[in-house]
């Protein structure tokens, strides 16, 4: 995975890029209890989807999957590419 | 690779006797080339898990029987993603639900890359897809210059699903060389007005019939494991077969976050591959291919099963806004079960 983010440092995520609810800890999947993992957990699912939401800022991004990659742009920090 | 188990040996092997259904589907199916009838497409539907493995392997040999050994490989790319105006309750490309999916439209460039970097792989069909409930003039055009440059660079076959269509659009998609148009049935008609009531069933059996009958091979799929019962997947395995369309993709509901059938729970795995062996015996000659869901519903172990089972065709790489498995795993199951890619043939 790489990243054109503006800043050019990695974050730690403050937000999950599968449901977007705040991940205070970068595997909070599961305990958070702001963060309903019910339904087959959000890391789980991040294996088999590209991020909706922007893992900084929480914005839902552009994303466009292709046979063999994706990509999720957000307007504030930049694209994600895999 | 022909896998044939008697009734002796299946009674046999379960130990709880054949189902009077599998020889009936022996008969007719195997042996006659016809499908199975829609009260028969229930029986298979409910066999008990112990004669699953036999209708797996029955409906294996009819797909080897009527289709060969070789398998259609498939890549699909979204033009145009999210920002539907349709209300399909399974799918996160409406703009009716508070999905997550943003809309975004792919360039022509964009296209041709895919176009190639899905040939390279082997695979003979490459089908376009919008999230529309039909193409507007701009969105014809742009199919229109796309497909011109993906023809100029690689030698693939170019289908497309854009939605319901205008006999004017069927007819410009023919002329400018389309293969295949898919438009999916999605579920049976008595199940219809459940997930979708922005449009109704007839106007999706419009545009099927209208393809066919510009010649344009028709893809007509189904998605299943969104509610329906098993009598209503007979239905539309019936309905499906009555179409007589050239290639059936099956789908298996991934609840999307934020549409209707984000609470639904994943269908299990015996109650897909029983799908498969039912929709195979259904539709003896169709090529049957996995859609999407596949993972989520079968893992790994399930996809080798599917392909031993009935079904002929995969998309290969990822789907239009989930993944699939790497390519390489589906490649190398395939050369590991000796089933060879199918080859090109430019039909039309
Ligand atoms: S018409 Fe197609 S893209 Fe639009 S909501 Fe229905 S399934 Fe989704
Ligand atoms: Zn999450
Ligand atoms: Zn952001």
């Amino acid at each position: 995975m790489s990243t054109d983010d503006e800043s050019g440092t990695t974050e730690i995520p403050s937000y999950c890029g599968h449901c977007g609810l705040p991940a205070h800890t970068p595997d909070a999947h599961g305990v958070d209890s702001d963060h309903d993992d019910s339904n087959g957990g959000c890391s789980t699912r991040l294996a088999m989807e590209p991020p909706r939401y922007c893992s900084q800022c929480r914005r839902r991004m552009k994303v466009q999957v292709d046979p063999f990659g994706w990509s999720a742009a957000c307007s504030r920090h930049g694209t994600v590419t895999q | 690779m022909t896998r044939t188990v008697s009734t002796d040996q299946t009674t046999a092997l379960t130990g709880i006797g054949a189902a009077p259904i599998l020889d009936q589907a022996r008969d007719r199916v195997l042996h006659r080339g016809l499908g199975l009838t829609q009260e028969q497409i229930l029986q298979i539907l409910e066999l008990p898990d112990a004669l699953l493995p036999a209708a797996l392997e029955l409906a294996h040999d009819v797909r080897l029987k009527y289709c060969g050994e070789s398998v259609e490989v498939e890549g699909i790319i979204s033009v145009k993603t999210g920002g539907c105006p349709e209300d399909c309750h399974f799918c996160s490309q409406s703009g009716l639900f508070e999905s997550p999916v943003r809309a975004v439209w792919l360039d022509i460039p964009g296209l041709v890359q895919a176009a190639q970097e899905t040939a390279a792989t082997g695979a003979t069909e490459f089908c376009i897809v919008a999230a529309v409930r039909g193409p507007d003039l701009k969105l014809m055009n742009q199919i229109k210059f796309a497909i011109e440059r993906i023809n100029r660079v690689v030698e693939i076959n170019i289908a497309c699903s854009l939605g319901m269509l205008t006999q004017r659009q069927v007819d410009q998609l023919a002329e400018w060389g389309v293969h295949r148009y898919n438009h999916n049935l999605e579920t049976a008609r008595s199940f219809f007005p459940e997930v979708v009531t922005t449009h109704d069933y007839d106007e999706r059996l419009d545009t099927c019939r209208m393809v066919k009958d510009a010649g344009m091979e028709l893809c007509c799929g189904a998605l299943i494991g969104m509610g329906e019962s098993n009598a209503q997947r007979a239905e539309l395995a019936a309905q499906l077969a009555a179409l007589d369309p050239h290639e059936v993709p099956l789908n298996f509901l991934n609840p999307r976050p934020g549409t209707p059938l984000a609470g639904q729970s994943i269908m299990s795995g015996r109650d897909a591959l029983r799908a498969i062996a039912a929709f195979r015996l259904a539709m003896p000659r169709t090529v049957l291919r996995f859609g999407g869901g596949r993972e989520l519903t079968l893992g790994d172990l399930g996809t080798r099963e599917g392909l031993l089972g009935g079904i002929n065709a995969v998309i290969v790489g990822n789907y239009l806004t989930t993944l699939g498995r790497p390519a390489t795993a589906d490649l190398d199951l395939l050369v590991e079960l000796n089933m060879p890619i199918r080859e090109l043939q430019k039909s039309l």
